[in-house]
């Protein structure tokens, strides 16, 4: 009833080549868009912008630049987490380097450099694939991760070990307050989700889709193999690269290539598994479950009164988290995107389903 | 650096040695992998945990004053009981997905078991003494100089006997040749009438022994810990280096990635700032498929354009 787009008739190719064809969908993603831009930031408190929901933006922006790479174009990733490293400094490095530079730039230009390191390290997707693709993600991992902390010159030659990142300033506006960090990190992740949108809808998209499908069966058909992986790699890092410099510029406030270990590559993984291969707004529903999630645990062992010691509970949550994932894939192997992809054709019938 | 490896060929020759030998147990952590992955195509990343489970309760045991053979059969025994469950409760339900799926699933596996080994056994740093003697071999330290141990030298016995054994039951017994054809296709397997959920759990069961042996030999050389759990990042460019699905890889890989760590940390560490150990040996391994995709040893996959 509620669902339904019968009555809806397109009369020109535009209105059938709209982002979101149905209403509906067009109302709930206007509305949605509204309230994270008009209402959360008045109603919410200084906890929930700065500690989770900021987080949760970032992370679903890195992973829709994994869900590309991996969900889209079918090559296995764990280098997530060096790709984001590769942002941070680089944002940082670009900021303290040249201060005048608008900052949304230096962002952009931390996601082009992510993306060259991209390039380079995804060049032996040519000839590897699957789980060895992955292991050889993990050289570039390690390879930047080692990198970044035996140069000085990416700390600038900082001896504390803890370098702050400089502080942002938008149109004559220091962002500083987590109302103005919020929107930033809104108003970039928004505008990237839109163009990844755009992007998977093109013919790069489905020449992405047809080599994740069957790589042999795309070559057949003329879709150039070298050209395409390595414009899925390079997007891919683009986004992980700017989630990166956002991680270290609008959340934590810090540049260290401790924030992005091995763990990180995994949590994002997780979020693309979890949410959805293959869907963007899996990727949101991915990040805001792994964001929650230890949120929740914490919450309800307080709420069972229970002091638990910081050991018990790290366990506990190692347990929990890995039992959900396992039970997330036996129940719904294709992530959160399919359940709502399920309770769509549902409402769809609803309340006569037959 | 180099140059002077050769003016001091005993000393390079001692690094290298030195190497071989720490690469013989990276090739005990992969040999778990290798064994998951033929029998089952999975790409099992909770190896590093059973290692560390495997040793947790082997030590505990110990503590709680258990005859140390009798320690040995209760850890295979929970081992087995592990292996079990994980086919039951995990695997069985996930026939037939994609492997990227099991893959995922294994991750979560291994947090599972890194909590557990560390909710039931304490997170503490345990010693472990095998009785083995980490004395050098006094007639090789007269005679060439070469400081090899005692222990080393055990670890690399006990890792030949398993790799001998394993590579027997893989390719000459009935059970082996079965863990292959699930490993091909698990439907065709299942339709020509072989039992996919005792194989499984068999095979989960066998890294669940070759996880109590490496933990054991780690466990003693480190110390039983939780970076027991970070083996398995050690043992992924021996893997790709000798391929996912071959024993012999997994021996030969661990050998040239255990040699070439030490070399280069020793003899090019210095240039470039040191510790690159940690990306050396995963550099090193991809550059090399470059050339030969599936790994030394691995299954050549044979697709034509």
């Amino acid at each position: 009833m509620i669902y339904r787009e019968a009555g809806q008739f397109k009369t020109s190719y535009e209105a059938d080549e709209a982002i979101f064809p149905v209403r509906q969908d067009r109302v709930f993603v206007i509305g949605l868009l509204v309230v994270a831009f008009f209402v959360i930031p008045v109603i919410g408190n200084d906890y929930w912008l700065r500690s989770v929901l900021t987080p949760f933006l970032i992370f679903s922006l890195a992973a829709l630049g994994l869900n590309i790479l991996t969900g889209y174009a079918g090559q296995i990733s764990l280098g997530t987490a060096g790709f984001m490293a590769v942002g941070a400094f680089a944002a940082y490095k670009l900021s303290t380097g040249i201060p005048e530079l608008n900052i949304i730039i230096v962002f952009i230009l931390s996601g082009i450099i992510a993306a060259l390191v991209g390039i380079a390290f995804g060049l032996p997707s040519l000839r590897i694939k699957g789980f060895y693709l992955a292991v050889t993600t993990l050289a570039a991992h390690f390879f930047i991760e080692w990198t970044l902390t035996h140069f000085g010159w990416f700390t600038n030659y900082s001896t504390s070990g803890v370098i702050s990142a400089p502080e942002m300033v938008l149109f004559g506006y220091t962002i500083e307050s987590a109302e103005s960090r919020y929107l930033l990190a809104l108003s970039i992740v928004v505008v990237m989700t839109l163009l990844a949108k755009n992007l998977i809808r093109s013919e790069l998209g489905r020449a992405w889709m047809a080599i994740r499908d069957m790589d042999v069966a795309a070559e057949v058909i003329g879709i150039p193999m070298l050209k395409t992986k390595l414009l899925a790699f390079a997007i891919s890092s683009f986004y992980c690269g700017v989630a990166g410099a956002l991680w270290a510029f609008i959340y934590i406030g810090t540049v260290e290539p401790q924030a992005f270990d091995i763990n990180r590559a995994f949590e994002v993984l997780f979020m693309v598994i979890i949410g959805g291969l293959g869907s963007i707004y899996g990727s949101f529903m991915g990040a805001a479950f792994i964001v929650l999630l230890p949120i929740l645990i914490t919450n309800i062992a307080f709420a069972f009164g229970a002091n638990l010691p910081a050991e018990v509970l790290t366990n506990a949550q190692l347990i929990i988290f890995g039992s959900l994932i396992i039970f997330f894939l036996i129940v719904e192997p294709y992530g959160l995107a399919r359940l709502w992809q399920v309770a769509k054709e549902k409402l769809r019938l609803w309340p006569f389903p037959h | 650096m180099l140059e002077f490896a050769f003016q001091e060929p005993m000393f390079a020759l001692e690094v290298i040695i030195g190497g071989l030998l720490s690469g013989i147990m990276y090739s005990l952590v992969a040999l778990g992998f290798v064994l998951i992955f033929k029998a089952s195509g999975i790409f099992n990343f909770a190896q590093g945990a059973l290692v560390l489970f495997a040793a947790l309760t082997f030590v505990k045991m110990l503590e709680f004053g258990v005859n140390f053979w009798l320690a040995i059969v209760i850890t295979l025994a929970i081992m087995m009981v592990l292996a079990l469950s994980i086919e039951r409760v995990v695997l069985r339900p996930l026939v037939n997905q994609p492997l990227i799926i099991l893959f995922m699933a294994t991750i979560g596996l291994n947090f599972l078991i890194e909590g557990l080994a560390q909710g039931i056994w304490g997170a503490e740093v345990h010693s472990l003494d095998l009785g083995i003697p980490e004395e050098p071999l006094e007639g090789l330290m007269d005679a060439v100089g070469i400081s090899i141990t005692y222990f080393e030298l055990a670890s690399a016995g006990i890792a030949a006997a398993m790799v001998f054994g394993l590579s027997i039951f893989f390719n000459k017994t009935r059970v082996g040749r079965a863990l292959r054809a699930v490993a091909d296709d698990h439907q065709a397997a299942m339709s020509v009438g072989i039992p996919l959920q005792h194989i499984w759990a068999l095979t989960w069961a066998a890294a669940g022994i070759v996880a109590l042996v490496a933990g054991m030999l780690w466990g003693a050389k480190i110390g039983v810990q939780f970076s027991l759990a970070l083996l398995a990042l050690k043992a992924l460019p021996v893997l790709i280096l000798g391929g996912f699905d071959s024993v012999a890889g997994a021996i030969v890989g661990g050998l040239i990635i255990g040699a070439l760590e030490k070399f280069s940390e020793v003899f090019i560490g210095p240039y470039v700032g040191g510790a690159i150990e940690n990306w050396f040996p995963y550099v090193f391994a991809t550059v090399f498929l470059l050339f030969r995709p599936q790994g030394l040893f691995g299954q050549k996959i044979i697709e034509r354009v």
